[in-house]
């Protein structure tokens, strides 16, 4: 299971590895996405381990009274399935009798109840009968075996989409939807150029509010704002709806081309374009360039994590000045991430999938100066004396859009600023006195 | 099914791992799919560990099971023990993998590995972390001190200490302070499992006269075992708080055959400085106040001793989220005249904390959310818990050092003495108000919170009229942390004697009525 398997079909020439897969399942995405979409409950059907997991990676986060939880198989749930979802409509229940202000329950799948086969789709379509209007019941699949950290928001947005479809509405098709969860300051920031664009009827998915709504016709164009929407892609698809193909909003000239892709989908005009963004353009820029003299030259391993690497990768070649070694994804989406590949320069490995020992064996034969990985590599990477950047806070920070451009730079180099002031401390003690 | 919001305890193979994670020269494969390695940041994260977990993750896919699973488990079994060398291999499974029913421990006899390998059978559907860790301890306890013959001649001095572990509640530095102790009263410590021992040390376990349970809910099942297979008789009193430190000190002593160096009743003095500082008069506004405890078995019971005895607060509430040690606290909980309260259900605990409407909350992680919703001071005494308890300063719970830090964690979320007396005197400054909690504590921000007093308000318009409105202006009078029982108490009161509505005067009838 070790070996890496050589695959001549994608280009650049791709490691892909089978072995252990030091990642998130998709069940973690409910940590933000529960914030995001303030009048939905995302309720995991699965077992201690994955309600364990929740609550340890949102650690300190959770509170007293989240809008997440797990209603937990045991011994004899697995004794006999028509009993499931008995059990279910009574979790069910008592959950939406303590938490009337829910408007849409999402059951979550896990491992556990994919494979024993629970069908949580037919689940939803019986609790919604039960609980429409009042409540909205849809279901996606968080589980491990199906999908990897940022995945779980891909397949729950596509829930969305596709629940969308059942529901009648007498809104007309909007214009333009743009996909993946973002910040609420960074939604804000791109809703006001796409105004001052000239750009009408744009639909945030998700929208702050599950119970919003939104219609997409054959006249909608899409632009995915994150890189792990393949099946949200396909489900806007089947509606109809037209991909604006674009590198993702990253760093200055990331968002500037992402949003240049947009505006020429609809015709404006590149003078237009240019004045409107001219001055953020700039701030970016501007913002970025306190922090090329730390990352410049540096030599930066990416680990797999979140699909974001391609994108994050190039950015920090392309606007910092940065060397590439290796930049790993859980998956490769190679439509969607083909702009960012070709960014990168020549000779960049890039690894799909994962043997976590011979990744690890690799990383340190490179001697980077950054590792991009997961906490749980980063501090036995430190204690080597190496520096690391924790990849999940790019999923928990704005960092898309151009007044975030420098905090996304500032990520990057405040391990190797931190590593520097204290390496200085320890090497001249008595200045510390 | 049950709902869950919050879990006390993570699946049996987080204890297992525990297990390894404590040890040197374990390797833990673990059959489990993708994701499943969330738990190594447990280890990296919280305990900042430096160096990764000794666990493999086969981290199958759904595409996998259509293939042979069991290959896998299989591979990584071996590309473990080629990779990491390892004394002995620990295999099991976590929930998903148990479903698929490859069964590890069958597997792992067909495996050709050059180490001992140790199957673990871990009821995931049932059973839960501390469960699984003390199954872990025990199966490799077996497998490496039941063949080995017990020596003729043991010194009667020596003893193991068990229980012990990664991610335990301060554990490093109560093992510590007790090997410190143990050895300044002549006692001889041969091996310490599971933190930092090997397989070779579990060898030497029937070396020793007796064991140590610092931790029962890690290592009861071991040292049964032991006794039963080597004859070793255990301590199994856990030295947290004075009293139960020099209880234990005695205890260990007579199995050792070894006189006190002091005369017993002066043993303490001078040891710890709890005995003094609750004594001295500064503490005198601790007395009775009422707190409410609630963790694992031992520490619950631990704290409930410590807060009655020799803290003299008065405990109204006690309670474990661990089943396997019910007994236990249900002999405590009587003994302080409380409902013991045993439950891994948050929501329930959360009710029993307003209904007790404690002053102090002594609690795990959990009650730690809870007692801020409520906004009733709050201190840390047991797993789960988060990074914050796991300090760099040394801080142990046990022995004469661990009361002393314990004086000082569970006295600091109290107002102190001289502002709670002018709180009581002048009601309405403008910036040390009833509202404002210690001011040691938080900003003069007030946060957003539900006062345990709103939570009892009566819910109908009819109900609410059985206070005057004289009355209640009364009852704003009376300093917040004791308001929501003075106003139970007064209903209580008046109920029984059918007095209605309730007057200025009867809030003080109730009051004499319920002096304490």
């Amino acid at each position: 299971m070790n070996r890496p398997l050589p695959s001549a079909c994608a280009t650049p020439a791709t490691i892909r590895e089978r072995g252990q897969h030091e990642v998130f399942c998709g069940l973690t995405s409910i940590i933000w996405l529960h914030r995001k979409v303030q009048d939905a409950f995302f309720l995991v059907v699965g077992s201690r381990t994955c309600a364990h997991l929740i609550q340890s990676a949102a650690g300190v986060m959770i509170f007293a009274e989240p809008r997440f939880a797990t209603a937990i198989m045991e011994e004899r749930d697995l004794a006999g399935m028509a009993d499931m979802h008995d059990e279910l409509d009574q979790v069910v229940a008592r959950l939406l009798e303590r938490r009337p202000d829910i408007r849409m329950l999402v059951l979550v799948g896990s491992c556990p109840s994919e494979v024993i086969k629970f069908d949580l789709v037919r689940a939803a379509s019986r609790l919604n009968a039960q609980h429409a209007p009042r409540h909205r019941v849809i279901a996606y699949s968080g589980s491990g075996i199906e999908t990897t950290f940022t995945q779980g928001e891909d397949n729950f947005l596509a829930a969305l989409v596709e629940d969308q479809k059942l529901q009648t509405t007498d809104r007309s098709a909007a214009k333009l939807v743009v996909a993946g969860s973002l910040a609420d300051v960074v939604e804000d920031q791109f809703s006001r150029i796409f105004s001052e664009l000239g750009l009408p009827d744009v639909v945030f998915l998700p929208g702050r509010h599950a119970t919003d709504g939104f219609a997409i016709g054959t006249e909608t164009h899409y632009v995915l704002a994150q890189p792990y929407l393949g099946a949200t892609a396909a489900a806007l698809e089947s509606c109809g709806a037209k991909r604006i193909d674009a590198i993702f909003p990253l760093g200055g000239e990331g968002t500037t081309a992402w949003l240049w892709a947009v505006a020429s989908a609809f015709g404006v005009a590149r003078a237009h374009f240019d004045k409107v963004v001219a001055q953020p353009r700039k701030r970016a820029r501007q913002a970025i360039a306190h922090y090329r003299p730390t990352l410049e030259g540096s030599r930066i391993f990416l680990f797999p994590d979140s699909q974001l690497e391609p994108s994050l990768a190039r950015f920090l070649h392309s606007e910092l000045g940065a060397e590439i070694v290796e930049v790993g994804s859980p998956y490769l989406h190679r439509e969607h991430v083909a702009g960012e590949l070709a960014l990168l320069p020549p000779g960049v490995s890039i690894s799909e999938g994962q043997d976590v020992d011979i990744q690890i064996d690799r990383c340190r034969a490179a001697e980077p100066d950054l590792i991009v990985c997961g906490l749980g590599l980063a501090n036995p990477f430190e204690a080597e004396g190496r520096t690391t950047k924790w990849s999940i806070e790019f999923a928990f920070t704005p960092i898309q859009g151009y007044e975030q451009a420098g905090d996304l730079a500032e990520l990057f180099a405040r391990p190797l600023i931190r590593s520097r002031l204290l390496a200085g401390r320890a090497a001249f003690p008595e200045a510390a006195q | 099914m049950k709902l869950s919001m919050w879990t006390y305890e993570g699946p049996p193979h987080v204890g297992a791992m525990r297990i390894a994670a404590s040890m040197t020269g374990v390797h833990y494969v673990l059959h489990a799919p993708q994701g499943d390695t969330y738990a190594d940041l447990l280890f990296t994260m919280i305990e900042r560990r430096q160096s990764r977990p000794p666990v493999t993750y086969t981290t199958f896919q759904a595409r996998d099971l259509s293939g042979s699973t069991a290959d896998i488990f299989k591979a990584a079994c071996r590309d473990a023990v080629a990779r990491f060398q390892p004394e002995a291999l620990l295999v099991g499974a976590s929930c998903t993998a148990e479903l698929l029913q490859d069964d590890p421990a069958g597997l792992a006899r067909t495996l050709d590995v050059p180490v001992p390998v140790v199957p673990l059978e871990l009821p995931s559907y049932q059973k839960k972390e501390h469960w699984g860790a003390a199954e872990t301890f025990y199966r490799l306890v077996r497998a490496f001190a039941g063949q080995v013959a017990r020596p003729k001649d043991i010194a009667a001095n020596t003893c193991n200490i068990l229980g012990p572990t990664s991610l335990g509640f301060r554990c490093g530095d109560d093992v510590t302070e007790i090997m410190r102790l143990l050895t300044n009263e002549g006692l001889d410590v041969r091996v310490v499992a599971p933190l930092g021992a090997s397989p070779a040390d579990l060898a030497r376990l029937p070396e020793a006269a007796f064991n140590i349970v610092l931790y029962p809910e890690i290592a009861d099942t071991a040292a049964r075992w032991l006794k039963k297979q080597h004859g070793m008789p255990f301590v199994s009193t856990v030295p947290i708080g004075v009293g139960a430190t020099e209880a234990f000190l005695a205890e260990v002593r007579d199995l050792a055959g070894i006189r006190p160096k002091m005369a017993a009743g002066e043993g303490s003095s001078g040891r710890d400085r709890l005995t003094w500082y609750a004594r001295s008069v500064d503490s005198n506004y601790l007395t009775n106040k009422r707190v409410f405890i609630f963790g694992d078995a031992t520490h619950a019971i631990a704290a409930a001793r410590i807060a009655s005895e020799e803290l003299g607060f008065r405990v109204c509430g006690l309670g474990t989220y661990m089943r396997e040690f019910a007994r236990d606290v249900r002999e405590a909980a009587e003994k302080y005249g409380v409902e013991p309260l045993v439950s891994d259900d948050h929501l329930e605990i959360e009710a029993a904390i307003v209904a007790a409407r404690p002053e102090l909350v002594l609690g795990t992680q959990m009650e730690r959310h809870i007692a801020k919703r409520l906004r009733v001071p709050c201190a840390v005494i047991s797993a789960p818990v988060h990074v914050q308890d796991f300090p760099a300063r040394y801080s142990p719970q046990m022995g004469f050092e661990g009361a002393n830090v314990i004086f000082d964690n569970w006295v600091h979320p109290l107002m102190m003495g001289l502002e709670e007396h002018l709180l009581q005197m002048f009601r309405d400054d403008f910036e040390f108000n009833d509202g404002a909690s210690a001011s040691h504590l938080h900003s003069h921000v007030q946060a957003e919170s539900i006062d345990l007093e709103e939570t009892s308000q009566p819910e109908t318009a009819d109900e609410r009229q059985v206070w005057t409105i004289d009355a209640e202006r009364e009852l704003k009078k009376v300093p917040f942390f004791v308001r929501g029982k003075a106003r139970r108490n007064t209903e209580l009161f008046a109920e029984s004697k059918g007095i209605r509505p309730i007057t200025v005067e009867t809030l003080y009838d109730a009051k004499a009525h319920f002096a304490r």
